[in-house]
């Protein structure tokens, strides 16, 4: 049997609802986060931002704002010399404009001075001539062959001829007969759909602090997903080699994606490489939502035939994806996934990444999946309606199972849509009646999940206890589920283990918190870590007991004889072991670096009950259920927090978060006020049903659970919006007006 | 800039007076600071009128209310008496912003900001408040309706400032109410608004009617024909059909961001009719 | 021109001083090292920079530093009587009330002064005191269970 491989097994700690390491740290307001560091001789930096959608920049005037006293640097897009790489000069060119303002916001000065006011001063005396071009910020006019073009020679040879010039990207996936699919159906379904783009509107605004010395080497403390990958990208466009710059992630308020690659941060260390001394970049709110990367905004059309009897024949889907100024391939996780709950015979998805004079998009939970979803539930709910069939039955019908041919191309194992479809039929909420004026909604979910580089270093200190060195910043207690899962491998209580996550330095590679990958992979690498100190310790038991290593066998904490051949020892505990480890070959620690694959498909059911004002269409949400299939849950409280967190994102998607651009290409409404995401009062108690249909990837069986819940809130609402006014919602989100005015139209 | 905190309202006026550049009232500062974080206003000068005799209580006066200029959202919520006569305008103020903000706002604050928005204004202009004005003359009453001139503009002249809002006394069987619409249940600004302030005969029948509306032109609206809607009437499908549709045209709205122009008309008149039945209601009317 | 604040912040008299402009969250943050109130957006929309100014619940972010003179402040760093954590703090950990945690300190402060208030509240009117406070991680579902544990602890002490 593979190393990896599940095993049924009884867990004493995994499963257990224990208090998180850095609670106490994070309820007194003791934690560190990106903005709370200090350094000696620290400067302020601030970015000038281009107010234009899209616009020549012509000459940039320093002089006035350099000489201002207290300025102690300047930065502007001439200070950076891009790599060739597209990737990476994309980054680049997003952190600080080269010749161009592609979105409104796009950075194109810096300064650093010695206080918030003065740096302020100093950005009012920065002169910019612009020559300000025509600009295209929906997805559909970019399209369009008269329309601006956004950048010229991004354009991938995937692209078909005759596309329009914003046209960077075209992706295919599928099987089957489409034609003969959609012959053989009793209707015949063809929808499109528009999604407005939306921001993952984290609190905690981006945030570093950059220290470069003359001979340099650099420091950068900053809230990040991922320390190794800001130092990959930070290193190449400063041009410096990756020992050089450690990079210090800090407590991290919120990231959901968005918080995977860097702003500021190259900014920062530029400044500091001038200036000589460390400089901190903390982003306003408006700089957040004007700034940063929300998610791509889409136009889709889907196409789905189904028999009277609730078959799928053939589905269809053609997306097409913006992801702002830039390159994106978010498209194709949305092609991949925008099937991926059904087992079908026919299927095929086309997806366009298409330039708009956004803001570069980044990775928002389940990166291109909600859209995609969003509109084939739609599709698949109205044929339900249709036909008058059980929504539910419906996708028990066509569900996605072992051994069946994704409509991505791999064949799926064991995965938990069937039982999580049969846990919302059965469940309480699926049958309670409706209130008059109520309406129900459902949809499926689907995420791909993640597995990738990772990196454990498990120390056992000579008292017994152990600490564990990870490489991934802790977003919502993943350091209470690395320490139990260390704890049970070790067979030592929760409370003897202490997770860090530690900086670029003192660990190997680690990918960044992201895909929902954490749990599973650094679960792997913890698990694989503890079996290599285990080893180490049963070694140190055989030498003192003087017998050899494999007649040692490790459980419940401690080293014992394997059996009647082997002598009679008194098992010795893991504390013992460590105890006299000095004497017996030295400090003992279990490491692991991995790739790890075989991170296990996730899906999610949610159910909703909604009434809709019919004179304001003002939607309330009045009960709402995730069903998700979670592998094992290691720490059930933070697995229920994932699923709850996701739905409250997918309901303010659905209702009434996006981004307004007026007619000038200008972001409208960058701030809170106006971004509405979900407050306490617009939501219901969320449950959360954790289904465990174990990974056959994962030692305990793990599954990521990060994402997958941010995708069903989308359908399921409008599914339930379309069923309460009698006409089919076609557009996120469905903000009252839209909602009044498809209640006229019905 | 300067901060002052003057003690007396005759140095507040003579600060305000002589200032040469931008000067602002801080009561609460739940606008100044957001404009001024967001650079839309740097002033010059500062007054905090907090420490100003009587400016932050509310005391009875021929019948009715006296509100200091500098009493909070909170302490509104906190006086019995005031709302239980004008159950309207408290949770007109009480609808600004969060639980924080109301920590802080003012109603003078709402509606010197003149923003077409205000939650409280509908509320005062339907209950027919007079505001007090300090400057360098002698000070003023005026009706409320008089004191916002558009968005972010106020008739107030060059070192006057507000000192308090009056809320009458009122005869019996009289109520109102406030209704705002929003996206959201909290935090939102109002996309439409209306006030009702009604006086109910021993039958039930109106008597005397005021109806304002909020966010649907450039400054409240006090709507004349809205109100004559409902005199005489017992609240009936009729009246009530009637009024909905006197707000609807008498809005002058604008698209943005926040609503569409035939989103607003519509929803204003949706509003004014629940807000007349909650006022009817708590009059002791029965429908 | 920059000038002096006495005042006091979680009981302790303490001075600084600042240009007029500078808010009381940057004051506590930055020249008080007390950064537990956090800018979330510095407009009053979110809530995390939550502190009490004379008892009344405010965002720091929308009071003048210069306000605070003579006054009575009261953040996140006094809710613990020293090591004995304050009944929110320890249901916040208990019901896994926190992911990310940023939020955290601005809800504690906005919890605590409701249930000052208002000992005994409804669910909905936990939900609609802290509308303020935006919490992105959670969806607020364990931060509601959270105050009403803490709630119920506090009446039985």
């Amino acid at each position: 049997m593979a190393f990896d491989a599940y095993q049924k097994r009884e867990f004493k700690l995994v499963g257990t609802r224990v208090p998180r390491p850095d609670g106490i740290d994070k309820v007194t307001g003791r934690a560190m986060y990106g903005a709370d560091p200090v350094a000696p001789g620290m400067l302020v930096g601030r970015i000038l931002r281009s107010p234009h959608a899209h616009a020549k920049i012509v000459a940039i005037d320093t002089s006035e704002a350099l000489a201002l006293p207290g300025v102690k640097a300047v930065v502007t897009g001439a200070d950076f010399v891009l790599p060739q790489d597209a990737f990476l000069a994309d980054i680049g060119e997003n952190a600080m404009a080269q010749g161009k303002s592609l979105y409104d916001g796009h950075a194109v000065a810096a300064v650093a001075a010695i206080s918030a006011e003065v740096a302020k001063a100093a950005l009012k005396k920065i002169k910019v001539t612009y020559e300000v071009l025509p600009h295209v910020t929906d997805v559909d006019a970019a399209m369009k062959a008269a329309a601006p073009v956004v950048r010229e020679g991004l354009r991938l040879e995937s692209v078909p001829d005759g596309a329009g010039g914003n046209v960077t990207h075209f992706c295919e996936f599928g099987h089957g007969d489409l034609a003969a699919g959609f012959a053989k159906a009793d209707k015949i379904v063809e929808r499109s759909f528009k999604t407005a783009a939306t921001h993952q509107g984290y609190i905690e605004p981006h945030a570093c602090l950059a220290s470069v010395t003359a001979d340099g080497k650099a420091d950068l403390w900053c809230c990040t997903q991922g320390q190794f990958n800001v130092r990959w990208l930070c290193s190449e466009l400063m041009g410096m080699e990756a020992s050089q710059l450690r990079v210090t992630p800090s407590e991290i308020g919120g990231g959901f994606g968005g918080k995977t690659t860097v702003f500021i941060e190259p900014v920062a260390l530029m400044l500091s490489k001038k200036a000589g001394r460390p400089v901190k970049i903390v982003m306003s709110r408006d700089e957040v939502f004007r700034a940063t990367g929300p998610t791509v905004s889409t136009s889709i059309d889907v196409k789905i035939g189904m028999t009277k009897d609730g078959r799928i024949t053939a589905g269809e889907a053609k997306l097409r994806y913006s992801g702002g100024a830039y390159q994106c391939m978010t498209v194709e996780m949305g092609g991949q996934a925008a099937f991926a709950c059904y087992d079908l015979e026919a299927v095929r998805t086309q997806g366009w990444n298409v330039l708009t004079n956004r803001p570069k998009e980044a990775a928002y939970r389940a990166p291109g999946a909600p859209q995609a979803i969003y509109a084939v539930e739609s599709v698949v709910d109205e044929l339900c309606q249709e036909f008058g069939l059980d929504p539910i039955e419906v996708r028990i019908k066509n569900a996605a199972k072992k051994g069946t041919k994704s409509s991505y191309g791999p064949t799926f194992d064991d995965i938990g849509l069937m039982a999580t479809l049969e846990a919302a039929k059965k469940h309480p909420h699926y049958t309670a009646p409706l209130k008059p004026g109520q309406a129900r909604g459902v949809s499926c979910g689907f995420w791909f999940n993640f597995g990738g580089n990772t990196c454990v270093t498990l120390n056992v200190n000579t008292d017994g206890t152990v600490g564990v060195t990870e490489g991934n910043p802790d977003i919502g207690g993943s350091r209470a589920s690395i320490s139990l899962m260390a704890a049970e491998e070790l067979g030592i209580p929760y409370e003897k283990v202490r997770t860090i996550v530690a900086d670029t330095a003192s660990l190997g590679f680690c990918d960044v918190t992201d895909g929902s990958r954490v749990t599973f992979a650094v679960g792997i690498a913890t698990i694989r870590a503890a079996r290599d100190a285990i080893k180490k310790m049963c070694g140190r038991a055989a030498k003192i007991w003087g017998i050899a290593e494999e007649a040692v066998e490790w459980r419940e904490g401690a080293a014992h004889p394997a059996g009647p051949n082997a002598g009679k020892f008194p098992p010795m505990t893991l504390a013992e072991i460590a105890a006299v480890s000095f004497q017996t070959g030295g400090p003992i620690a279990g490491h692991h670096e991995v790739n790890a694959d075989g991170a296990g498909v996730s899906f999610g059911v949610h159910l909703v009950d909604l009434e809709v004002d019919k004179e304001t269409g003002a939607t309330k949400i009045q009960r709402y259920t995730v069903f998700q299939d979670a592998g094992k849950a290691v720490h059930p409280d933070y697995v229920e927090g994932q699923m709850q967190g996701g739905a409250a994102q997918g309901i303010g998607w659905a209702l009434n978060e996006e981004y307004i651009y007026g007619d000038d290409g200008r972001l409208q409404n960058a701030g809170f006020l106006d971004y509405r995401v979900p407050v306490a009062s617009d939501l219901p108690p969320i449950e959360a049903v954790i289904l465990e249909i174990p990974n056959p990837g994962h030692p305990y069986g793990v599954r990521g659970v990060g994402e997958t819940s941010i995708v069903p809130p989308l359908a399921a609402i409008s599914n339930g919006i379309s069923r309460a006014v009698g006409k089919r919602l076609q557009q996120l989100p469905m903000s009252p007006p839209r909602v009044l005015k498809a209640i006229k139209s019905a | 800039m300067r901060y002052e905190k003057p003690q007396t309202v005759a140095e507040a006026a003579r600060l305000l007076s002589a200032e040469k550049g931008l000067s602002r009232i801080l009561a609460g500062g739940t606008d100044v600071l957001v404009q001024m974080k967001s650079g839309l206003i740097e002033p010059d000068l500062i007054v905090d009128i907090k420490a100003l005799p009587g400016l932050r209580s509310i005391v009875a006066e021929a019948g009715g209310f006296r509100v200091g200029a500098a009493v909070a959202g909170a302490q509104l919520a906190e006086d019995r008496d005031l709302k239980k006569a004008w159950p309207g305008v408290v949770e007109a103020a009480n609808l600004i912003g969060s639980t924080q903000v109301q920590g802080r706002c003012t109603m003078a604050g709402n509606l010197c900001n003149a923003s077409p928005a205000a939650d409280s204004v509908p509320a005062l202009v339907a209950a027919g408040a007079t505001v007090r004005i300090a400057g360098p003359g002698a000070a003023r009453d005026v009706a409320v309706e008089t004191i916002p001139a558009g968005p972010g503009k106020t008739t107030l002249k060059k070192g006057e400032f507000v000192t308090s809002i009056f809320l009458p006394a009122r005869p019996a069987r009289s109520a109102d109410a406030y209704l705002r619409f929003i996206p959201r249940s909290e935090m939102d600004i109002a996309v439409a608004a209306a006030a009702v302030n009604l006086t109910l005969d021993a039958e039930g029948r109106v008597t005397a009617a005021r109806v304002a509306l909020g966010a649907v032109a450039p400054t409240v609206l006090l709507v004349e024909a809205a109100a004559a809607a409902l005199i005489g009437s017992k609240l009936e499908e009729a009246a009530l059909e009637k009024l909905s549709a006197a707000c609807s045209a008498a809005a002058k709205p604008i698209d943005d961001k926040r609503g569409s122009v035939a989103y607003r008309k519509d929803v204003v008149g949706v509003l004014a009719k629940r807000a007349a039945r909650i006022a009817y209601t708590r009059a002791g009317g029965k429908q | 021109m920059s000038i002096t604040v006495s005042t006091s912040v979680n009981g302790d008299a303490v001075e600084f001083v600042c240009p007029p402009e500078e808010t009381l969250l940057d004051a506590l943050r930055n020249r008080l090292g007390l950064t537990g109130a956090k800018e979330g957006c510095g407009t009053g929309d979110c809530g995390a920079c939550s502190v009490t100014l004379n008892g009344r619940l405010v965002c720091s972010c929308l009071v003048l530093a210069a306000e605070a003179e003579g006054q009575e402040i009261g953040t996140i760093e006094g809710l613990a009587q020293g090591d004995k954590l304050h009944p929110l703090q320890q249901a916040f950990i208990d019901h896994a009330a926190l992911q990310c945690g940023v939020c955290t300190p601005g809800i504690l402060v906005a919890a605590d002064a409701l249930l000052k208030q208002n000992p005994e509240p409804s669910d909905e009117e936990v939900r609609f005191w802290l509308a303020g406070n935006l919490c992105r991680c959670t969806g607020y579902d364990k931060i509601v269970r959270a105050v009403q544990a803490a709630a119920a602890e506090m009446r039985r002490a």
